[in-house]
C-alpha cells in the first residue's frame, strides 16, 4: 500500500479512537438517565453545551484569580462545571421531570411520555436561548495552546509514516476513559449504584423492597447531566462552543445510546466510541455533506436489525 | 365511536371555526395579523397529519419533517426544473409522501416506543445531508407574473390563507372521519395494547400502515403548500428537527390523540411565538426562545395531558353543578340469552380433530422451552395443559397464536397449517387467545375493548356493536358495558378478555392462566363460564399450573415438564401417572413416600 494512504488512515483510526472515547463518556451520561429513567431527554445536547461555556468560563477565571496557565484553569473548570451541572441536573428531576415520570404516572396514557418530551423540548430551547443571550451568537473556543500541539509518533517505515496525537484529543481521552470506568464500578459495586440498576430495572418492585427509587432517580439524572456536561468540557478544548451546538451533537447521542443498547453503560460507553470512530473514518472515505450521512445510515441499520442494541437485551412479555 | 361524523357538535363545530378562521383571514388586511393568520392553518394542519397517525396509535415519530420536506422539495423541483404548476406539484408532492410512508413504514415498524421514534430522527437528516450534496441548498421558485393563478403567486395574499383554513378544515374532517370509524378504534386499540389488539383480530401491521401513509401524504401536501407560500426551499428549512419538533409540540401542547389538541396549540403557540419575535427579538435575541420553552414547559406540568383536556375537565366541572341530577347511567340488564353461533364448523375428515399439534419444538439460544410437542384438541372439548412454572405452557400458546416462531414441527387448525401465521390472521381463521397478564385496553369502556374483538369479523359498526353484546352477555358484563376498565375487578378484567376473545366468534380459544390471582368464589364464577362454552361452540385449551379447578373443568390433560409433554390423558389417569407426581412435587418427595 501507498504509504501516504496508511499514514494518512492511521492517523484517522487514532484520531478516531481519541474523539471516540470522549464520545463514550458523552453518551455513558445519557445512557444513564435514559436507561435509568426512560426518559427521552432532548436537552442532553444543552447539558453538553453548558458543560463547554462553563468550562471556558469558570476555566478563564480560575486562570486570572490563582494565576494558572489557560490549559490548568480550564481543567480545573471542568470538574467545578460538572458538579454545578450535577447539582442542576439533580433539582431538574426533583422538582420538574418527576412530574411526569415514574411513579406520578402509572397507569396514565403512554405513561407520562408525551408529557417528557415536552418537557425537555422546552428544556432545551430555555437553556440553548439563554445561552445566546449571555454569550452570543459567535463560535467561542477556550484559549490553550493544547488544541494546537501534537505529540508525534514515529516516523517508521524508513521515516515515511508519521502520525500526529494532538494533545487536547489525546489528554480528553484519558480523562473520559478513567471518568467512564470510575462510573461503571460506581454503578455495578456500590449501594447507590445497585438501587439505581434496580429502579431501572422494576420501579415498582424497587420500591416494594425499599429502595427509594425517586432518589435514585435523581441520582441517576445527576449523574448523567454531569458525565455529559464533563464530557462537554473535554471536547470544548479542542472544539469551538456556539448556543446551537447541542442540536449538533444529541442526535450522535442518541444514535450512541441505541447502538449500545439501552440500559447497558458499556453499551453506551462503546456506541459513542463507535460513533467517533466512524465520524473520523467517514472523513476519509466520503465527500463532506455525506460524512455525517453515514452516522445516521449506519445507526437506521443497526436499529432495524438489532433493536436492542450490541449490549442490551431485549425484553417483552406476553 | 362508530357513528355518521356529518352530524352532531363537533361537526358543526369544525364549519364554525373554519368560518372563523376564514373570515378572519379575509377581513383583516394589516399584513403582520395576515401572516401570523396565514401560518395558523398551515402550522395547525402539519400538526394534524402528525396527530392523524402519531396521536391515534400512539407510536411517536420525531421525522414528521421527512413528509413536510419530501413535499416542499417536490412541488419546488417541479415548478423549477419542468415548470410544472404547483397545483399539479401539490397532488405530486402528497403522492411521494404517501409512497416514502411505504418505504418508510415498512422498515420502521418492526419498533416500538423509544425505538421508532428515535429511528424516524433519523430519516429526515439522511434527506439534509443528500438535498444539500445535490447541491438544493437553497430553490427559489421562478417568478412567473405572466399566469399568477396557474403558479399560486397570487397578488392578494389572502388568498394563501383561505387556501390554508380549507386544507385545514378538510384535514380535521378526516380526523373526524376516523374518530368515528371502526378504523379509528382499531387504531385506538393498538395505541393502548399492540398485543392485544393484534391478539384480538387487529391487523395491526395494516392499520399502523394506512394511518402512517395517510399522515405521510397529507404532511407531504401541507409541505408543498408551505413552499409555495413561501416561494423558497431550503433544506435545514423543511426537513429540520425544528419542524419535527413543531408538529409535536403543537399537538401535545393542545391535547395529543384528539381532534382539536393540534388546532388548539397553533392557536395559541403560533401569535405567541409571532408575537414574542416581534416584539421583544430586536431587543434582546433569545429571550422569545426563553419566554416560548417556559410556557410549553408550565402548560405541561399544570396540564400534562394538553389544553384539551384540562378545559374539557373545567367545563365539564362546571356542567356537573348545573344537572347534578342523573349522574348515573342505569342499565338494565340483558336477558342472558346464550345465543352465540360459531362459525360453522368447516367438514373435513378432520373434522373432529380441530387442531393437531405434531413435534413442535421452540428454543431460545440455548434453552429448549418446548421441545417436541404433539397433541390434538378434538372439537368440542375443554383441554387442559397443565405443567408446573417454567414448564413451556406459555411459549407454547405463544407459538400456536403466531406471537413467536417455532424452531420446528407443525400445527395444523382443521388441517390447515397455521404456524407463521400472524396472530391477526389465526384470529380471523378462528383462533383466539387471552394472556396470562390481563391486558384490556385501559382507556376504552367496557363494551368498546369487546367491540375491538369484533372488528375483524362483522360487516360494519352496528354488526360489530351487535356481537360485543352477545359476547358481553355470555360472560355476564352486559351489565357494566359503559363502565371504563380502569374501574374493574381482577375477576370482571378476565371476563373482558374472556368477551373479547369470544367477539371474534372463535372455534378454538386459548386461555392463558384465567383463573390466576382469582379467590375461591371468584374461581367458581368464571369456571362456570367456561364450562358454557363448549356448547355455544367453542373449543377451549386452558393452561393452569393449579389442578384442584382444572380436574372439574378440563374433560382431558396435557402435561408438560421442561417443554416436554409427559404425561396425556384423562385427568384422572394423568393425576395418578408418577411422571406427574414427580414434576410437581419433586422426586424427593416420591423417594420419602415410596418408602413410608
Amino acid at each position: 500500500m501507498d504509504p501516504v494512504v496508511v499514514e494518512n488512515l492511521l492517523q484517522r483510526i487514532l484520531t478516531g479512537v481519541l474523539v471516540g472515547s470522549i464520545y463514550g463518556l458523552l453518551c455513558t451520561g445519557l445512557g444513564m438517565i435514559f436507561g435509568v429513567i426512560r426518559v427521552i431527554n432532548f436537552a442532553q445536547g444543552e447539558f453538553m453545551m453548558l458543560g463547554m461555556y462553563a468550562t471556558m468560563l469558570i476555566g478563564t477565571i480560575l486562570a486570572a484569580i490563582f494565576g494558572l496557565g489557560p490549559a490548568l484553569g480550564a481543567y480545573l473548570a471542568i470538574v467545578v462545571a460538572a458538579l454545578m451541572l450535577a447539582a442542576l441536573g439533580w433539582s431538574l428531576q426533583r422538582y420538574v421531570i418527576s412530574h411526569v415520570s415514574g411513579s406520578r404516572v402509572v397507569g396514565s396514557e403512554n405513561e407520562g411520555h408525551f408529557a417528557q418530551l415536552i418537557l425537555t423540548l422546552g428544556l432545551s430551547l430555555v437553556l440553548s436561548n439563554m445561552a445566546l443571550i449571555v454569550f452570543g451568537s459567535s463560535p467561542r473556543t477556550v484559549q490553550s495552546s493544547l488544541a494546537s500541539t501534537s505529540w508525534t509518533v514515529g516516523p517508521f517505515t524508513d521515516g515515511s509514516i508519521t502520525v500526529f496525537v494532538n494533545q487536547a484529543r489525546a489528554i480528553g481521552c484519558v480523562a473520559a476513559i478513567i471518568v467512564s470506568i470510575t462510573l461503571y464500578l460506581f454503578v455495578q459495586k456500590t449501594r447507590a449504584g445497585t438501587s439505581m440498576r434496580a429502579a431501572a430495572d422494576n420501579p415498582t418492585a424497587a420500591t416494594i423492597v425499599g429502595i427509594d427509587v425517586e432518589a435514585a432517580y435523581a441520582r441517576a439524572f445527576a449523574i448523567g447531566t454531569a458525565a455529559t456536561a464533563l464530557a462537554g468540557g473535554l471536547i470544548a478544548m479542542y472544539y469551538p462552543v456556539h448556543p446551537y451546538i447541542g442540536v449538533e451533537f444529541v442526535i450522535i447521542m442518541y444514535a450512541g445510546v441505541v447502538l449500545g443498547g439501552m440500559g447497558s453503560m458499556l453499551g453506551a460507553f462503546w456506541g459513542g466510541f463507535a460513533m467517533g470512530l466512524i465520524q473520523q473514518l467517514s472523513t476519509y472515505f466520503l465527500p463532506f455533506p455525506l460524512q455525517n450521512a453515514t452516522i445516521f445510515i449506519l445507526f437506521l441499520v443497526v436499529v432495524l436489525l438489532r433493536p436492542q442494541g450490541f449490549f442490551g437485551r431485549s425484553v417483552e412479555r406476553t | 365511536m362508530l357513528t355518521s361524523p356529518f352530524k352532531g357538535s363537533t361537526f358543526s363545530m369544525i364549519v364554525v371555526v373554519s368560518l372563523l378562521m376564514g373570515a378572519a383571514g379575509f377581513l383583516i388586511k394589516d399584513p403582520y395579523y395576515q401572516l401570523i393568520l396565514s401560518t395558523i392553518p398551515i402550522w395547525a394542519t402539519v400538526a394534524l397529519t402528525w396527530n392523524l397517525f402519531s396521536g391515534y396509535t400512539g407510536l411517536i415519530s420525531f421525522g414528521h419533517a421527512t413528509f413536510f420536506g419530501l413535499g416542499a422539495f417536490t412541488v419546488a423541483l417541479l415548478a423549477i426544473k419542468f415548470g410544472i404548476s404547483p397545483w399539479y406539484g401539490l397532488a405530486a408532492a402528497t403522492f411521494v409522501g404517501g409512497f416514502a410512508s411505504i418505504l418508510i413504514g415498512a422498515i420502521t415498524f418492526r419498533l416500538r416506543g423509544h425505538y421508532f421514534a428515535l429511528a424516524m430522527l433519523a430519516y429526515p437528516l439522511l434527506f439534509i445531508f443528500v438535498f444539500d450534496w445535490m447541491g438544493w441548498q437553497e430553490l427559489t421558485f421562478p417568478v412567473r407574473r405572466d399566469e399568477p393563478i396557474r403558479f399560486m403567486q397570487f397578488a392578494d395574499s389572502r388568498v394563501h390563507t383561505l387556501i390554508g383554513v380549507i386544507l385545514m378544515s378538510a384535514i380535521l374532517l378526516l380526523t373526524l372521519l376516523v374518530e368515528r370509524s371502526r378504523f379509528g378504534l382499531a387504531m385506538l386499540s393498538i395505541k393502548q395494547n399492540e398485543l392485544a389488539a393484534e391478539a384480538a383480530g387487529i391487523n395491526t401491521f395494516r392499520i399502523k400502515m394506512i394511518g402512517f401513509i395517510a399522515s405521510g401524504a397529507l404532511g407531504a401536501l401541507v409541505g408543498g403548500f408551505h413552499a409555495v407560500v413561501l416561494q423558497v426551499v431550503t433544506p435545514h428549512g423543511v426537513l429540520g428537527t425544528v419542524v419535527s419538533a413543531q408538529a409535536l409540540i403543537l399537538t401535545l401542547f393542545g391535547g395529543v390523540g384528539t381532534l382539536w389538541g393540534p388546532v388548539i396549540g397553533a392557536v395559541v403557540l403560533i401569535p405567541l411565538t409571532e408575537g414574542l419575535r416581534a416584539q421583544l427579538g430586536h431587543i434582546l435575541p433569545g429571550i422569545q426562545g426563553v419566554i416560548y420553552g417556559l410556557t410549553i414547559m408550565l402548560v405541561m406540568l399544570l396540564a400534562p395531558e394538553g389544553l384539551y383536556w384540562k378545559i374539557r375537565d373545567l367545563l365539564a366541572k362546571r356542567q356537573k353543578r348545573l344537572l347534578n341530577t342523573d349522574a348515573k347511567l342505569t342499565h338494565e340488564p340483558r336477558s342472558g340469552a346464550l345465543v352465540m353461533a360459531a362459525r360453522a364448523p368447516v367438514a373435513t375428515e378432520h373434522s373432529d380433530i380441530l387442531l393437531k399439534v405434531s413435534g413442535l419444538s421452540k428454543s431460545f439460544g440455548g434453552l429448549k422451552a418446548v421441545q417436541n410437542v404433539s397433541f390434538d384438541v378434538r372439537r368440542g372439548e375443554i383441554l387442559g395443559i397443565i405443567g408446573p412454572n417454567g414448564a413451556g405452557k406459555t411459549t407454547l400458546f405463544n407459538v400456536l397464536n403466531g406471537f413467536q416462531k417455532s424452531s420446528s414441527g407443525s400445527a395444523e387448525l382443521e388441517g390447515r397449517s397455521t404456524l407463521g401465521l400472524r396472530p391477526n390472521a389465526l384470529c380471523q381463521l378462528g383462533m383466539g387467545r387471552t394472556f396470562q397478564v390481563a391486558r384490556p385496553f385501559q382507556r376504552m369502556s367496557v363494551l368498546n375493548n369487546v367491540v375491538v374483538g369484533a372488528l375483524s369479523q362483522s360487516r360494519d359498526g352496528a354488526d360489530a356493536l351487535a356481537m360485543a353484546h352477545a359476547a358481553l352477555v355470555i360472560v355476564g358484563l352486559d351489565g357494566k358495558a359503559d363502565a371504563m376498565v380502569s374501574g374493574l375487578t381482577n375477576l370482571d378484567l378476565r371476563l373482558l378478555e374472556l368477551a373479547r376473545a369470544l367477539a371474534s366468534k372463535p372455534q378454538l380459544l386459548l386461555l392463558d392462566e384465567t383463573l390466576a390471582g382469582l379467590g375461591s368464589v371468584e374461581v367458581e364464577e368464571i369456571l362456570q363460564v367456561i364450562q358454557r362454552l363448549p356448547a355455544a361452540g367453542v373449543t377451549v385449551v386452558i393452561i393452569e399450573h393449579t389442578m384442584q379447578a382444572m380436574t372439574r373443568l378440563a374433560d382431558r390433560f396435557v402435561v408438560l415438564d421442561h417443554g416436554q409433554v409427559i404425561a396425556e390423558g384423562l385427568p384422572s389417569t394423568v393425576m395418578s401417572d408418577p411422571a406427574v407426581i414427580r414434576a410437581y412435587l419433586g422426586k424427593k418427595w416420591m423417594e420419602m413416600h415410596a418408602a413410608a
